[in-house]
């Protein structure tokens, strides 16, 4: 039968199963596909923290969400037009998340009376109990279908039953007139030295595809265009990802080699794993024993040489906090990544939030400023890392990034950078004493910037010694009232001054008038989307984003003054806006919060800027 | 190289209490390094002191080195990031026993069992001293203390069986009156490949007074501690007729020359021994049952985990076709549009 063709600007497809059913590859398989195809793409997984909950649960429930599209888009969707549900419990948890119309496909083999049971439903019709009114729903024995299939052609079908999965990407491929051919490559070389594999997985794949195209329960099909990229070399990269390779970049830069302290901490480890594969860059990486050694051995590398890293979440930042202090005090560089995620303690780890921004202003004992970056998308995290680690070594201080579990987790597709655009590192290493001299004075600073020099052990006649004790400038302990008040004044100073080389806050949309948008870190592709929503409707407002938190950008002020009412969004209960407060208190603040573990839905900020003008 | 005492003095006035233990390390120290330097050739700028917090940990202070004075418990984790960072560098950390027994204790065990080579000097005073005298993990039953008035109720820690728990591969003990010994300990831990721990039972004059004084006073020193040596017979007493023997599973005291005992029948110290079974004897061996031991109870061979870390980094970038960010950046999948 002929299927109608249907042209759409973008489609938002949510692959969700039970935490065991390979969910998060069938996502990543869908978006590499889209993005070979040439459109534009935006991912994120919804995993529970659970490695293997009861299976069948609700609980259990792993979802993957891909937006792709024919133009520009900023977020993985907040509704979705395809829900993939390979058991009841996945309809059942993402059905809030269903657009009206939206195509259900679904795996009828686990909606027996076991499986609906597990999911908790009183009756034997789902989807009347869900209140789900639509009739897109492609309801396919996958199970069985995936089974026949590997029967069919002598391979054992119990080993392959994993691979239902991806009979279900198969029927998704169909749906929107998508090839085949870049996932079959995926399998060709992952299963390169099992080629049963290879054969399985093709074939379901396959009779997924052509399964769709043989039911009548698909009237048409649709076809995303590729979008109208810039040219150029491309790739997906995630947050995490982008984070390690911007500290590579960054150490390649500036001569230093690379090291990462760190102790695994979800949503904060693929930086770590990502690190501990480049060896052939130099990389070295060491899995600490706790939070606490992960930072001090990356002090102690920094001591020795080295552009030194450390990763980690909210509940390790915590436990890092004093050894922080101490790299403020021996003034020495360091770069801190918190991949955010939902607190306090424990909290949602699996989840994203930017509820840390006041631990990493002000969570240190004693006068201890640092600098506080925030990436504002997956790839911007590499640009984010590369400047962290520049600033952290010419100003001999630490730096720490605020990425999210949404950034960390979250992809998109990359316009591979050449490494000389990017500017040179220049750390203050110093080789012999200065004229004036009679030894090393470790806290002698550049009067311009407050900077002092980086005396590398190892190098012959300046010895030294730093540490936790306050000291004067020769480097010699001292409790005098006058030198503590000055070197606390001049550690801050050294902060502050680092506004001069960073970028201006840009205002997109309206420059001036009523109502200005303020955030800052992941949130930027929702507020992106939501000013351009508004602007679509007619509605002007200015979007300032803030990719430099602590110092802010120069222009922070003035252009904060070009709006009536300044209405600050964010993943927590008021941080930024509170520090602006502090910052610029002539100005009124209003605050739009959200604390879910979830990022922001584009028709929230929408909403939220609607009832301002009422 | 040739270096004298002098050349590892700083200019800073050392601010111990008169009497404190702690002046005859350094002095020890100071002594040591010039012999280190000309066995193994190290010059003055590869020398890095770490420290903790405790009244030892001032010692970066007093050594005319590179040094760091970390913050509590973590000059292990320090001095790790320092020696991984490069391997060149002679790496000394001085902790005590509330550094790297309480606060620091999962740091210290971790640097064993990775066997990273640094030396780790242990100030064994059994006291916090710059807090002004509470007990610490190394207090024996019973102390009485501003935090234990009526006597503690805790087992304390043997640093040495730790160690060998840790399955470290070197461990030293010396006492702060044995400056001689405790000058050839160092020179043994810096030539030594790993993780070196050495123990010095430190006496606190202000806090601890004599709390070794039953085993260090000179007039029974050499009846209550053995100094042992690799390859010579556990003997030991004023008058060398005392051995160790084992007897079935555990040491045991002997006169030569009582109940048909002689020379040879005491046990040789075999300090490189892999098994740890009989230097985990000789760690926890305490006075009056057992003389305490003294000089290197093990050293033994290992891969190091710095050496480690660099041939692995050696190894994988010799293979791989990637030698720069342009070519990693490029890797894998990627696409083109046009």
């Amino acid at each position: 039968m002929q299927h109608k063709v249907i042209d759409v600007k973008d489609v938002v497809i949510r692959f969700s199963g039970d935490s065991g059913d390979g969910m998060q590859l069938t996502g990543s398989l869908f978006a590499d596909a889209s993005a070979y195809f040439g459109n534009e793409i935006s991912t994120f997984p919804d995993y529970p923290a659970e490695i293997r909950a009861p299976q069948g649960t609700v609980a259990g429930v792993s979802g993957f969400q891909v937006h792709i599209g024919s133009s520009a888009i900023y977020t993985p969707g907040d509704y979705c037009d395809v829900l993939v549900a390979m058991n009841p419990a996945a309809l059942k948890s993402n059905v809030k998340w269903l657009k009206p119309n939206a195509t259900i496909i679904v795996d009828t083999d686990t909606f027996d009376e076991k499986g609906l049971e597990k999911a908790g439903f009183q009756t034997s019709d789902p989807f009347t109990e869900l209140k789900i009114k639509n009739r897109n729903i492609i309801a396919a024995p996958i199970t069985t279908l995936t089974k026949d299939c590997l029967n069919s052609c002598g391979l054992d079908p119990k080993a392959g039953l994993r691979c239902k999965n991806m009979f279900a990407l198969g029927i998704c491929f169909f749906l929107y007139n998508m090839p085949l051919k870049h996932t079959e490559e995926f399998f060709n070389k992952k299963f390169s030295r099992s080629p049963e594999l290879i054969d399985m997985n093709n074939r379901v794949l396959r009779n997924g595809y052509n399964y769709a195209g043989n039911i009548q329960a698909i009237a048409d099909t649709y076809i995303v265009k590729p979008s109208k990229q810039k040219p150029g070399l491309y790739r997906n990269i995630n947050g995490n990802r982008a984070i390690a390779w911007g500290l590579m970049a960054a150490s390649e830069k500036s001569g230093r080699p690379l090291f990462c302290g760190s102790y695994p901490i979800t949503p904060a480890t693929g930086i770590l794993e990502e690190l501990a594969i480049h060896k052939e860059l130099g990389v070295k990486t060491l899995q600490c024993e706790d939070e606490i050694a992960g930072i001090c051995t990356a002090i102690g590398a920094s001591y020795a040489g080295s552009l030194a890293v450390t990763t980690t979440s909210g509940p390790g930042l915590s436990l890092k906090t004093e050894a922080l202090g101490l790299a403020i005090m021996a003034e020495l560089p360091l770069v801190i990544v918190d991949v955010q995620r939902a607190g306090p303690s424990t909290g949602i780890p699996t989840k994203t939030e930017q509820t840390d921004l006041n631990q990493a202003l002000y969570g240190r004992n004693g006068e201890s400023p640092v600098a506080v970056m925030a990436p504002h998308s997956p790839s911007h995290c590499f640009v984010t890392a590369f400047y962290a680690a520049k600033h952290a070594m010419e100003h001999m201080m630490p730096v720490i990034v605020l990425s999210e579990g949404f950034l960390g987790n979250g992809s998109e597709p990359w316009r591979i950078p050449d490494m000389k655009d990017y500017p040179s590192i220049n750390p203050p290493i110093v080789h012999k004493l200065e004229p004036d001299e009679p030894y090393f004075y470790p806290f002698k600073r550049d009067p311009e910037t407050m900077v002092p020099r980086w005396a590398l052990p190892g190098t012959a006649g300046l010895e030294h010694r730093v540490g936790g004790l306050e000291k004067n400038h020769k480097g010699a302990v001292s409790s005098d009232p006058m030198v503590h008040q000055q070197m606390v004044e001049e550690r801050a100073r050294k902060v502050e001054l680092l506004a001069r080389e960073i970028p201006p806050v840009k205002v997109i949309g309206a420059e001036d008038g009523d109502i200005l948008m303020v955030s800052w870190g992941g949130t930027y592709g929702h507020m992106l989307s939501a000013e351009s929503h508004l602007r679509s409707q007619g509605i002007q407002v200015g979007l300032a984003h803030f990719d430099y938190i602590n110092p802010l950008p120069l222009n922070t002020e003035e252009v904060l003054k070009r709006f009536k009412k300044i209405i600050v969004f964010e993943l927590n209960s008021g941080h930024f806006a509170n520090y602006l407060r502090t910052k610029f208190p002539q100005f009124t603040y209003l605050q739009y919060n959200k604390i879910q573990g979830q990022p922001f839905i584009i028709e929230e900020i929408t909403e939220a800027i609607n009832n301002l003008l009422k | 190289m040739k270096f004298t005492p002098q050349d590892f003095k700083s200019d800073q006035e050392v601010k111990w209490c008169p009497g404190c233990g702690d002046h005859a390390v350094l002095a020890a120290i100071q002594r040591a390094l010039p012999e280190v330097s000309e066995k193994l050739g190290y010059s003055h700028e590869r020398y890095v002191v770490v420290s903790g917090i405790g009244c030892s940990s001032r010692f970066p202070y007093y050594m005319n080195t590179y040094g760091f004075h970390g913050i509590h418990g973590r000059a292990a984790a320090i001095a790790t990031g320092i020696k991984v960072a490069n391997p060149t560098l002679s790496v000394w950390e001085m902790t005590g026993d509330g550094d790297s027994l309480a606060i620091g204790g999962n740091h210290l065990i971790h640097a064993i069992r990775r066997n990273i080579d640094i030396n780790i000097v242990l100030f064994n005073n059994r006291i916090y001293g710059l807090t002004k005298g509470q007990y610490s993990p190394t207090s024996q039953w019973g102390t009485v203390t501003k935090t234990s008035p009526f006597g503690t109720v805790e087992h304390p820690f043997n640093p040495g069986a730790l160690a060998m728990g840790a399955r470290g591969t070197f461990f030293a003990r010396t006492l702060d009156v044995e400056l001689k010994l405790t000058q050839e300990i160092m020179v043994e831990a810096a030539s030594h490949d790993g993780t070196a721990l050495v123990e010095v039972l430190q006496n606190c004059v202000i806090f601890n007074d004599k709390t070794h004084a039953l085993i260090s006073e000179k007039s029974v020193r050499a009846d209550r501690t053995i100094v042992l040596r690799h390859g010579e017979p556990m003997i030991f007493g004023k008058e060398g007729d005392k051995g160790l023997v084992l007897d079935g599973m555990r040491l045991k005291v002997v006169t030569i020359g009582e109940n048909g005992i002689t020379k040879d029948d005491i046990l040789v110290h075999n300090a490189e021994e892999p098994n740890h079974g009989l230097h985990m004897m000789l760690c926890e061996m305490t006075w009056p049952e057992l003389p305490v031991a003294l000089g290197v109870i093990r050293k033994v061979k290992d891969r190091t985990y710095d050496d480690m870390v660099r041939d692995q980094v050696i190894e994988v970038s010799d293979k791989s076709p990637i030698h720069c960010m342009n070519d990693m950046l490029r890797s894998g999948a990627t696409w083109e549009v046009e």
